[in-house]
């Protein structure tokens, strides 16, 4: 069935490694039509496909393709954005290798179709040709939901229920809409631009935002409920761990939060013409081994870095970053230090970093995760010199609103608790979903939550 | 958007502005901040509310321009809007009946204090106030602060106004007179919050003060913030900023507070040389 399939995905045009750490612009290119038609072809239209289940939110996938492959590429767009509100930025962060594409009955001999490249072709199309539908509102129901946080969970929430007809108001306790997909990934993995033309387009079918707008401390969640029919909770996993080690408080030492957020949202790469500052490291470590310390080494090379670490205290194998990522950081010279983990961090009589102290690691049995654990080899310390550390250990539930609202049940994690069907919280009329209440997870998960969320929201207010 | 309605220049280099934010007016509480951003590629930067008109809607903010981004703010006129103003953010200070108790007041921390001290007054509590500044023009609202006390004592560092000395002078002499004092609250630069608690750790007075390390978003989410109290990090963003003095390691955020000197001193300079040549066009392009 497979014989005369073209085995390798049509590579997509990127910057160079030498240039693109120089620059903060996107990495890859995009496919151009022709190369969109070529890719589209190796598809094999399976009867029964399986890419579909494989795709958290059921993009109709060989529906698309096919439109992709007779050059139809708005309706390919338009295929897409019946389930995906947001494909400009799926198709660039989705781990699509651990799902849509994983599923393709391709994969098993040869690399499976391209879908994360082709449905970022569509969505770039779409936009960038101007072409962009607006759906048919129905009449308003007069029925009034708030959404908290303007991540992709939030977005979601209020694509859909603006499209009942319900009045939506976004809130957003930052200045910039999107959250981390506006404060956390870098321009030159998504461009802020993709993330405006979005914000536009729900603006446009009537979503009121506004910014710069805590609730818990602007305004409570109770006095949401009295101005409101039903709440949405999107609040993201914007907590920053550090690692409790010695030194950690020392001058140039980030969190890869500030460090993502003073270059991404406040554009400090661009310092002095932007006001935020950031520290220009030589020799930085970022600890941690997801798309966060992937995200934030890169954007110490393009800082100038000569020599930029990735400090992960597994090996390579459970490194949980997205392939293309790992594989974009190795060409730019990012240096994998694999089963090594910080101990203590060593200052100057400024309190300034100079150097890390390190110890080796070897992984023993498996943890509750399934990946093996990693146990110190006694002995083993060692230093590096470094002048900035960028701690990229993963995030935790932001306190600040759940611990003021009474009630909001949470788990031992700090947490939501929601019913799974509906994304319901133990409060009446209050929902969530996203990484308040799974955890750091991914984009594509924040949209299922936020759909799931607003179809039972949707049937409560009919 | 927040608009300026009322500005003035309370001494060199520090000025009042009164701005509408009518929910932040209603929610605010004595002790609590916000973050502003001047302009769209300005730097978030917090600012104590000095005070707030919850039937006007407006909300007061003293600032000192020490550097490019409050030098921007200085600039901004009635009528203009200040393009993000976001809270009211931290815990507020706790207010309730202490006693008899100190609020102490430096450089344009004296507008920082005032609604603590006005709100301990308002709770039955004696307040002693003690503000004070490098010389007699830097004294600020001394009329106000003299309302949200039952006693006032400024100070110079010059003698040129009130008592000769630092803010600890009078402190210390109380100290020494067995007044009684249930608790002190102190807002200053950093060496003066230090230098208070230094006073009142040996006789045990509990004191808190507010701490203004670096911030970035203000909502606990990036850590830029962190001090050590007690040994232990805390987010004095959500945390604080009020803290206990005998906890702090002013050492610590001191030498923070110095993490971006260079590129203060460079972002300084452009806006001095971008006086001749306004960088407008190039912003608006960006
Ligand atoms: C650096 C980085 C890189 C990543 N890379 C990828 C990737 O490549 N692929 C992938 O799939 N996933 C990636 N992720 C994970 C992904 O970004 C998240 O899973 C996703 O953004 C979660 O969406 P969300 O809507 O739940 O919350 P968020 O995107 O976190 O948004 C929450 C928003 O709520 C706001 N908020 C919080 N509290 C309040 C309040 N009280 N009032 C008002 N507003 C509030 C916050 O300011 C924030 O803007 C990455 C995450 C990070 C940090
Ligand atoms: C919770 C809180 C409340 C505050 N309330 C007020 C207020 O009501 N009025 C007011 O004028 N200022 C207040 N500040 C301080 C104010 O935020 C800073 O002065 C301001 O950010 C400096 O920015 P800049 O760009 O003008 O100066 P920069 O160029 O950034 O700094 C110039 C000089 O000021 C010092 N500095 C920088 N940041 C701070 C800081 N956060 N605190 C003290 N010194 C600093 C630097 O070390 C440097 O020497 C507060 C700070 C915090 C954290
Ligand atoms: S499984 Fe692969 S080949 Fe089959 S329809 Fe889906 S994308 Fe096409
Ligand atoms: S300012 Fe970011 S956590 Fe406090």
């Amino acid at each position: 069935m497979t014989k005369g399939v073209i085995p390798n995905k049509t590579p997509m045009p990127e910057q160079d490694p030498k240039e693109r750490i120089r620059n903060f612009r996107e990495v890859p290119l995009g496919y151009t039509e022709e190369l969109a038609i070529q890719e589209a072809l190796r598809c094999l239209q399976c009867k029964k496909p399986t890419c579909i289940a494989g795709c958290p939110v059921n993009i109709d996938i060989p529906g698309f393709i096919d439109l992709v492959a007779k050059g139809d590429f708005l309706g390919a767009a338009r295929r897409i954005k019946a389930t995906n509100l947001l494909p400009a930025v799926c198709g660039r962060v989705c781990p699509q290798e651990e799902q849509c594409e994983r599923a393709c009955v391709l994969s098993k001999k040869f690399e499976s179709v391209a879908i994360g490249r082709l449905e970022r072709f569509v969505a770039d199309y779409e936009r960038e040709t101007g072409k962009i539908q607006y759906p048919k509102i129905p009449r308003r129901t007069g029925k009034r939901v708030a959404v908290v946080g303007s991540g992709p969970a939030g977005l979601t929430v209020a694509a859909d229920l603006i499209q009942q007809g319900h009045d939506v108001t976004v809130f957003e306790a930052l200045h910039a809409l999107g959250g981390v997909l506006v404060y956390g990934i870098p321009e030159f993995r998504l461009p802020k631009s993709i993330l405006e033309a979005e914000v536009n387009y729900l603006a446009a079918l009537g979503v009121h935002f506004e910014p710069s707008y805590v609730i818990g401390k602007t305004e409570s969640l109770d006095e949401l409920l009295q101005r409101f029919d039903a709440v949405f909770l999107g609040l993201g996993a914007g907590l920053p761990h550090f690692m409790h080690v010695p030194g950690e408080n020392l001058n140039g030492v980030y969190s890869a939060n500030e460090y993502l957020t003073r270059s991404n949202l406040m554009r400090a790469y661009l310092f002095p013409e932007w006001d935020t500052p950031i520290k220009r490291g030589r020799n930085v470590a970022v600890i941690g081994g997801g798309n966060t310390a992937m995200d934030a080494v890169r954007t110490a090379l393009r800082l100038g870095a000569e020599n930029a670490y990735l400090i992960y205290r597994r090996s390579r194998a459970e490194m949980p970053a997205r392939l293309e990522e790992i594989h974009h950081a190795e060409e730019e010279g990012v240096q994998f230090r694999m089963l090594e983990a910080p101990v203590r961090i060593l200052g100057d009589e400024n309190g300034w970093v100079k150097e890390i102290e390190l110890i080796s690691m070897q992984l023993g049995e498996p943890d509750e995760s399934g990946r093996r654990r990693p146990v110190p080899v006694p002995g083993s310390e060692h230093r590096l010199a470094v002048d900035t550390v960028v701690v990229a250990i993963g995030q935790g539930a932001n306190p600040l609103l759940i611990s003021t609202t009474p009630g909001l049940r949470t788990n031992r994690w700090g947490y939501l608790e929601v019913n799974p069907e509906t994304g319901e919280t133990s409060l009446e009329r209050v929902y969530a979903g996203g990484d308040i209440v799974r955890g750091g997870a991914t984009v594509i998960l924040a949209m299922g939550d936020g759909r799931r969320a607003a179809r039972a929201i949707h049937e409560r207010l009919r | 958007m927040p608009r300026i309605v009322a500005k003035e220049v309370l001494a060199p280099g520090i000025k009042k502005f009164v701005i509408e934010h009518p929910q932040i007016a209603r929610k605010r509480q004595p002790g609590q901040f916000v973050i502003v951003r001047v302009h769209g590629e300005g730097e978030r930067f917090p600012l104590t509310i000095a005070d707030a008109d919850p039937e006007r809607g407006t909300i007061t903010l003293v600032v000192q321009e020490v550097g490019h981004s409050t030098m921007e703010m200085g600039r901004k006129e009635p009528g203009e809007v200040i393009l993000d103003v976001v809270g009211p953010l931290g815990r507020p200070t706790p207010i309730r009946r202490y006693g008899r108790v100190v609020c102490m007041g430096g450089g344009v921390g004296v507008a920082e204090i005032y609604p603590v001290s006005l709100a301990l007054k308002e709770a039955g509590n004696e307040v002693i106030g003690i503000i004070g500044a490098r010389t007699r023009e830097l004294v600020i609202m001394e009329k106000e602060m003299r309302s949200a006390t039952h006693q006032l004592i400024v100070c110079t560092d010059d003698g040129s106004y009130g008592v000769h000395g630092l803010v600890t002078k009078p402190l210390q002499e109380m100290i020494e007179r067995k007044e009684r004092i249930d608790h002190v609250f102190c807002i200053g630069p950093v060496p003066m919050m230090k230098a208070v608690a230094e006073v009142t750790r040996p006789v045990g007075i509990p004191t808190s003060v507010s701490l203004n390390p670096i911030m970035v978003d203000g909502t606990g989410m990036c850590g830029a913030c962190r001090v050590t109290v007690g040994g232990t990090t805390r987010f004095a963003c959500v945390d604080g900023p009020d803290f206990d003095a005998h906890q702090v390691d002013f050492d610590e955020l001191m030498k923070r507070l110095a993490q971006y000197r260079n590129e203060e001193k460079l972002s300084l300079q452009r806006l001095h040389v971008g006086e001749e040549e306004p960088k407008c066009a190039a912003r608006a392009a960006s």
